[in-house]
């Protein structure tokens, strides 16, 4: 275990040992010496001015609040509809859901980018809203499985108050459905942030860019400045730390949940 | 998945008052997003693969099955199948780590859950983010090359430079980075199994693998199937770290990278349209197959 523990630690912690380091000393020191200022930042400083970090936070930010959200409505209502009417098409609308979830979607963006193009969205922030809302099935299947935990006693009291569904859905199921909101914004919340595939694709531009995009561009400009990478990367990984250490048991949950469902 | 097909019809009666449309009025805006983002792609490329298209020309002439012949006969595009094999061994390797692991944190409790953050961690990371921490890993004379000098391998690797080493240096990043989930999975089905088996098995004299062998393995079967599929499908589709670290170069180019480069940087499209399909229809095949030899059971032990 200790050594399995090492083998994960050591490659994150020689990034952040560069990172701390001076160009003179990233040059002349070994990967696994240690930084001789542990208050280095001035390649923090740099990364976060010249590489463009600012706004692609900013970008990623936006990103991540629309689709989280729209994720969240159109998972639940997918998913009240599904769950708690009967009608007609039913199994055919289920097994369609079903079997998209089969199909990997990073095989179907050859024929997908031409739809996003022809939709007037390619380079524009709408691109990857539109496809990380427009492909969730996981977040589906998550709000079904809680759904179905909830008594429909509570959906036929309220009717019998004179309730139509939507105001069931809205002021009664929803409410309840908060722990499977979680779980989902957990999930979807870290595949917007690490996605690199669709920004990548889809906005090319340079103003665009997704925290994922712009550290790619990285490669360029700051060539073999391995101390300017190594603060990139370590901007982009300590925000996924910080929630890290702070919801671990909803994310052990939440990809459980995600992934097995 | 199929959970979903299981319907419980008899509590639905006293909730049949609404309009035969109010369902679809739900309904609307997924399934416009599901047949926009999904269906429409998968059919428009069927119809691209029996084509010439580059993608933007207006013209595009049919070509009837010389992409799929294409794809089979000429051995420079199969070769990707022989990278995907590396991922996928690999991958049976991660399974097994994960399995040792989650049965080892299982029985021993000290410090299980600092461990198991420590090894779960590295799914979160940002895809990119990994490829530079490990491009700084594999450099010749970088952190790899220091360690084995310290256990005495001394030399000067080309571990991304090797066409013998790349695809093995690059599948070692994904055990490092996927590990973790196939343990979380798998240690969250070991602690549902009721630990009065366990007590049982000790009385009878079971010892740790035998406990393994006949309480956990069969108690936890239908996540190691599970990931099995989610191995062979994840091997198959292996794109991020490889387009990040190497951008295919040096024979680690994948299925992925080999159609995202046909379609957007050479223009053949008909050619990337039909290699998608295959991959699709290789993804479907193996998906089917692991449903006919797992069948979804819930496995009760009580």
């Amino acid at each position: 275990m200790v050594l399995a523990s090492a083998v994960v630690l050591v490659p994150l912690l020689v990034i952040l040992f560069t990172s701390l380091k001076t160009r003179k000393e990233a040059l002349g020191t070994g990967p696994l010496d240690l930084p001789s200022n542990w208050f280095n930042f001035e390649n923090f400083r740099i990364a976060f001015t010249q590489g463009h970090m600012m706004p692609a936070f900013l970008n990623t930010g936006v990103i991540l609040l629309v689709s989280v959200t729209g994720t969240v409505v159109i998972g639940s209502m997918t998913a009240y509809a599904i769950d708690r009417f009967e009608f007609r098409l039913k199994a055919v609308v289920m097994g369609a859901f079903l079997l998209a979830s089969l199909v990997p979607s990073v095989t179907t963006q050859v024929a997908t980018f031409q739809i996003v193009n022809n939709l007037g969205a390619f380079n524009t922030r709408w691109a990857p809203i539109l496809l990380y809302l427009g492909t969730d099935i996981i977040s589906i299947y998550i709000f079904l499985q809680f759904i179905r935990s909830i008594p429909v006693s509570l959906d036929e009291a309220a009717r019998l108050d004179g309730a139509n569904s939507f105001t069931i859905y809205w002021r009664i199921i929803l409410p309840m459905l908060k722990p499977a909101i979680a779980t989902v914004v957990i999930v979807k919340g870290v595949t917007v942030y690490n996605d690199f595939f669709i920004p990548f694709l889809y906005m090319p531009s340079t103003d665009l860019g997704t925290i994922s995009t712009s550290l790619f561009r990285f490669q360029g400009p700051f060539g073999v400045n391995w101390e300017i990478i190594s603060a990139g990367a370590i901007l982009v990984i300590l925000p996924t730390l910080i929630v890290f250490l702070a919801l671990q048991r909803l994310i052990y949950a939440g990809f459980a949940a995600g992934s097995t469902k | 998945m199929t959970a979903l097909q299981k319907d419980r019809v008899p509590r639905r009666k006293a909730l049949r008052r609404h309009w035969w449309f109010t369902p679809w009025l739900y309904l609307l805006v997924p399934l416009a997003f599901l047949v926009t983002f999904t269906y429409l792609p998968i059919g428009d490329m069927i119809g691209y693969s029996f084509t010439d298209w580059d993608g933007i020309s207006p013209e595009r002439t049919n070509v009837g099955l010389k992409n799929y012949t294409d794809l089979f006969t000429r051995p420079e595009l199969f070769k990707v199948f022989l990278v995907s094999g590396v991922y996928l061994i690999a991958a049976v390797f991660q399974i097994a780590l994960a399995l040792y692991f989650a049965t080892v944190l299982s029985f021993n409790t000290r410090f299980r859950n600092l461990f198991k953050g420590i090894l779960f961690f590295p799914y979160l990371i940002n895809g990119v983010a990994i490829g530079f921490v490990f491009l700084f890993f594999f450099q010749p004379h970088g952190t790899l090359d220091s360690l084995l000098s310290m256990i005495g391998v001394h030399g000067k690797h080309q571990w991304l430079g090797d066409p013998d080493l790349v695809n093995k240096s690059l599948a070692g990043v994904s055990v490092w980075r996927y590990t973790g989930l196939n343990l979380v999975l798998f240690l969250g089905a070991i602690q549902s199994i009721p630990p009065h088996l366990y007590e049982a098995a000790a009385l009878d004299g079971a010892n740790r693998w035998q406990q393994f062998r006949h309480i956990i393995a069969p108690g936890i079967k239908p996540v190691i199937s599970l990931s099995a599929i989610l191995a062979v499908s994840g091997s198959l589709a292996v794109f991020e770290i490889p387009y990040i670290m190497t951008g295919g170069s040096n024979g680690s180019q994948t299925f992925v990278i080999q159609s995202i480069n046909m379609a957007f940087k050479f223009d053949k499209f008909g050619l990337a349209s039909a290699s998608a399909v295959v991959l699709i229809v290789l993804i479907l095949i193996v998906t089917w197959i692991q449903r006919r030899l797992v069948p979804e059971e819930r496995v009760e032990l009580s």
